[in-house]
């Protein structure tokens, strides 16, 4: 297939490099990841307005914190690991509580970090970010949703945690997409099921569903981009028709996408709902997509979960 | 620079010692607190508030205004009362610390506290805060200078090290910390429970410019503060040797006062010591 796949990371440093001109106030920290992130290339544009902290991501976050009370609107980026779990208690007093101007686009979300192992792995970011008042969280799924939400993101006030993914994506939506925090896209329409996704399985799961039409399966696919503020009506518009749910996320089942969904259809409009991602485990080294398939979280994996879940009704 | 003058301290004096009695009655009311490094650290946060920041109570946010952050949060009594007497807030709302609608929190926070610069209180992250902010300064080539007050304790947080590493790296000479340094922490001595000495040549060793200077001598904390505003090319730290629950006879260097509030027979006592007539 000639699916385009381009890079995250690119378009994070690309999206930073045109705040850099429109705006004084933009200031991006990193924590000695600078050349994997791509913030480096914001360093190079503007050396004044960068600054490497070191490996010291907590140090990295609660400076964030002092620069953005202090007018600056602040982006620290390191690896959604590092982010999320080594700086957490920063992130909770410094930004959350804080209120603070603080943007934490964060590389490397899920297992499709790959070779690295389960060290570098983040499974539990979201959950983590997700719990945290205050604290919006969003991820990616290609090129263009990421470079729109980091510029979507620099126009509002207050703490964001933005998930990008170390490997490279087909391209999804065009240019000039515009995303709305608390939004969601209905990327195809369909009767049976409605499969929620995030991040580098939005890809995988729009292919499942033409898979699961070829076998007379018509399903219907959100990709949440937000998931604090969850699409709450665009989802329940969609599972009021198809009355079943499958999530698909590059993060463990419990906390995340999964478990957000879980909340709002179990308060408001429960129903049967199956849950796919990392299964309470610790994943290991792999290629990125040889990782996916490992976890039956490939395009194949999914339809075949999907299938199975629609057979016991 | 301030010139420091016979009437100068002994106006502070008597502030300080107003202070004091606030810390007792906030804490006294509240039942719970840290009244012990909230003393250790008065006199620290009255030479600040009343003799060296360039602030305005009428304008908390003011963009040329001088930075405090109290980094060891667990003194938020002593900062309270310091900013009542600056009129940031009504003097009445000391006695509603800790109390569910209070604006005064148990540690401080920036969005209730007229004030309070930084949330701050889990031990480290008030420093690094302070840190931005003062690399916001240099950025804005505003001429602002940010002080973070630290306890002796709170250097045992590995953070603190990493801000000490960056501080330098960045060249922050307008950022000034200040170390209270009264030797106790909630489990003991400091140099029992985890001991972090020798703390200025650790200091100097990060490559700040440190002074150290008697914490309840008004003369050597403004001579001190003078100093630091010669420093170029590196942060300075002063260290205070201070004394935990300082002026009160029955809580000096003793820990049980770290997170303990005085009884109200202990207050009565307390403000008897302070000369109030109860």
């Amino acid at each position: 297939m000639g699916v385009t796949k381009r890079s995250p990371r690119e378009a994070y440093a690309k999206a930073l490099i045109k705040l850099g001109e429109e705006r004084n106030d933009v200031v991006v920290l990193d924590a000695d990841l600078s050349t994997s992130t791509q913030t480096a290339k914001f360093g190079a544009r503007f050396p004044d307005r960068f600054f490497n902290m070191g490996i010291a991501e907590a140090n990295m976050m609660a400076t964030a914190s002092g620069l953005a009370l202090s007018g600056k609107t602040v982006f620290a980026s390191t690896f959604a690991v590092f982010a999320t779990s080594r700086a957490y208690d920063q992130v909770r007093v410094a930004v959350a509580y804080a209120m603070a101007n603080v943007k934490i686009v964060a590389t490397h979300g899920g297992v499709t970090v790959g070779e690295d192992g389960a060290t570098h792995h983040a499974i539990e970011d979201i959950a983590l970010m997700r719990v945290m008042p205050n604290m919006r969280v969003l991820a990616s799924c290609d090129y263009e949703s990421t470079y729109n939400l980091v510029l979507r993101i620099a126009e509002e006030s207050g703490p964001f945690y933005l998930r990008l993914t170390r490997v490279s994506l087909p391209d999804i939506y065009p240019q000039g997409e515009r995303f709305e925090i608390g939004g969601g896209k209905l990327l195809k329409e369909g009767r049976d099921v409605t499969i929620i996704a995030e991040g580098p399985l939005v890809h995988e799961v729009l292919t499942a569903a033409s898979m699961l039409e070829n076998i007379g399966i018509s399903a219907e696919v959100i990709d949440s981009y937000s998931i604090k503020p969850l699409p709450e009506e665009l989802i329940l518009d969609s599972v009021s028709k198809t009355k079943k749910v499958i999530t698909a996320e590059d993060h463990s089942i419990i906390g995340g996408l999964g478990g957000a969904v879980a909340e709002l259809l179990s308060e408001k409009m429960p129903c049967p709902l199956k849950r796919l991602g990392v299964r309470d485990t610790f994943c290991c080294s792999g290629e990125a997509y040889a990782l996916l398939r490992h976890l039956g979280l490939d395009s194949e994996g999914i339809a075949r979960e999907v299938k199975n879940f629609l057979d016991k009704f | 620079m301030s010139e420091i003058t016979k009437d100068l301290v002994q106006n502070l004096e008597s502030i300080a010692k107003q202070v004091r009695r606030d810390i007792i009655k906030m804490t006294g009311i509240a039942g719970s607190g840290h009244p012990g490094g909230s003393l250790s650290a008065v006199e620290i946060l009255v030479s600040l508030y009343f003799a060296r920041l360039k602030h305005n109570p009428m304008d908390p946010h003011w963009p040329e205004r001088d930075r405090f952050v109290l980094s060891k949060g667990h003194a938020a009594p002593a900062l309270y009362s310091v900013l009542s007497l600056c009129g940031y807030f009504p003097r009445d709302e000391l006695w509603t610390l800790r109390k569910v609608g209070s604006r005064l929190q148990g540690h401080p926070s920036r969005l209730d506290t007229p004030g309070v610069e930084a949330s701050a209180g889990s031990l480290g992250i008030g420093f690094a805060i302070a840190q931005g902010m003062a690399m916001a300064g240099k950025l804005d080539r505003k001429d602002y200078r940010v002080f973070v007050l630290l306890g002796d304790g709170e250097i045992q947080e590995g953070m603190v090290w990493e801000v000490a590493m960056s501080a330098s790296n960045y060249h922050l000479d307008n950022f000034t910390a200040i170390l209270d340094y009264n030797g106790l922490q909630l489990d003991g001595f400091i140099h029992d429970v985890m001991s972090p000495f020798p703390i200025a040549s650790k200091w100097r060793a990060f490559g700040w410019e440190v002074f150290e200077v008697d914490g309840h001598d008004f003369y050597q904390l403004l001579e001190a503060f003078n100093e630091v505003e010669r420093v170029r090319e590196s942060p300075s730290i002063i260290i205070a040797h201070t004394v935990k629950g300082k002026g009160i006879s029955f809580m000096e260097n003793n820990n049980e006062f770290h997170g303990k509030a005085p009884t109200p027979e202990q207050v009565k006592l307390a403000l008897m010591e302070l000369g109030e007539v109860v």
